[in-house]
């Protein structure tokens, strides 16, 4: 499975309850969810497991809109862009968004 | 309609869940999800529902829209048996954390904990959140 | 692969129509297939050929149609979500087609991914 989240962890449970539902699956933060990706914040502390084991990924453009630079995105976690959100949804789908 | 729809994929049975997460009347999500369901229970899909966090709040007994002017959908869920959509979960620790049991649930449920539930997300095909 | 593509947000108001699009652009480019794009609830308000963005915004409407119509999409409209919100054959912008939800369910079955923008 292939989990989206696309709020800021600071505003809603959607990444916490994610991430507690993610069991072997991946996850790609979009939208304003790439704020949970910055290094540092409680946010990047829950994904750490899951981010270490290659399966965290984030959304360069929705990283870069909001002036957040790749060099400040937690350890492990992965940039990729939409061809490589495209990939993520082909390889690992179903996709599940947490809207 | 239905049966036009059904004959356009013989035999192809995807399982289908509808992720439920959202409080009901605040946002039209609840019931535009039920809606779907409803849709979808002419394909003959195997459908299952998964109610967690604000999601059970769907599901609570007393609840009267129609104070708001607005459609009162929670009976409808009583309703899904007779469409056969009867596998309906819900999360124990998301029942508990807002003070709730199955006795303050309008239908009957089956109530699987956390990790349940990851296993049976894990399942799906096709998840339909909304 | 064939991915469905699922939108439940206005345009403008909410990223969701634009995420879809780069998505759906970037699925095309990869050799996947979108047969179908489901709009439901505000979704549906991509849909109208009235909408006039000031000139230096993009044309979200117009977008969707372009792309419908090079790489022949279907864009289908809930037709209880868009009436409800004045949405009617008259006001669809090119491409866009006004059905039932059944539209939905059956591009979930048919694809081999159904792609989720909401809120």
């Amino acid at each position: 499975m292939l989990h989206t989240v696309n709020k800021s962890p600071m505003q809603t449970n959607d990444l916490a309850s994610c991430l507690a539902h993610l069991g072997d699956g991946r996850l790609l933060l979009i939208e304003d969810g790439v704020y949970g990706a910055i290094a540092g914040t409680g946010a990047a502390k829950q994904l750490a497991a899951p981010a270490s084991e290659g399966r965290v990924y984030v959304l360069g453009p929705d990283l870069e809109a909001r002036g957040v630079d790749q060099s400040t995105v937690a350890d492990g976690v992965q940039v990729v862009d939409y061809n490589g959100f495209v990939r993520l949804v082909a390889e690992h789908g179903p996709h599940q968004a947490w809207v | 309609m239905s049966d036009e729809f059904e004959d356009d994929f013989p035999g192809e049975v995807k399982r289908f869940m509808f992720v439920n997460r959202k409080a009901p009347h605040g946002t039209i999500y609840a019931l535009e999800s039920l809606e779907v369901v409803l849709i979808s229970a002419a394909f003959d899909q195997d459908v299952s529902l998964a109610f967690l966090d604000d999601g059970v709040f769907q599901l609570r007994k007393g609840q009267n829209a129609n104070v708001l002017e607005m459609k009162n959908f929670a009976p409808t869920y009583r309703a899904l048996e007779g469409y056969d959509i009867e596998k309906l979960y819900v999360e124990r620790e998301s029942l508990e954390e807002r003070g709730m049991t199955t006795d303050d649930l309008v239908v009957p449920v089956e109530v699987v904990d956390r990790a349940r539930m990851t296993a049976l997300m894990a399942e799906q095909e096709v998840v339909m959140s909304f | 692969m064939r991915f469905g593509i699922l939108i439940n947000e206005g345009p403008y108001q909410h990223q969701a129509s634009d995420s879809a699009y780069l998505f759906t652009k970037a699925a095309l480019e990869e050799g996947h297939e979108v047969p179908r794009i489901f709009f439901y609830m505000d979704g549906v308000n991509n849909a109208t050929r009235l909408q006039e963005p000031q000139q230096d915004d993009r044309n979200i409407v117009r977008r969707w149609s372009q792309l419908a119509e090079t790489h022949g999409i279907d864009l289908v409209v809930c037709v209880a979500a868009a009436l409800r919100r004045g949405i009617k054959d008259e006001v669809l912008a090119p491409g866009f087609r006004i059905s039932g939800l059944g539209q939905l369910v059956e591009i979930g079955i048919q694809a081999d991914r159904l792609v989720t923008f909401g809120d």
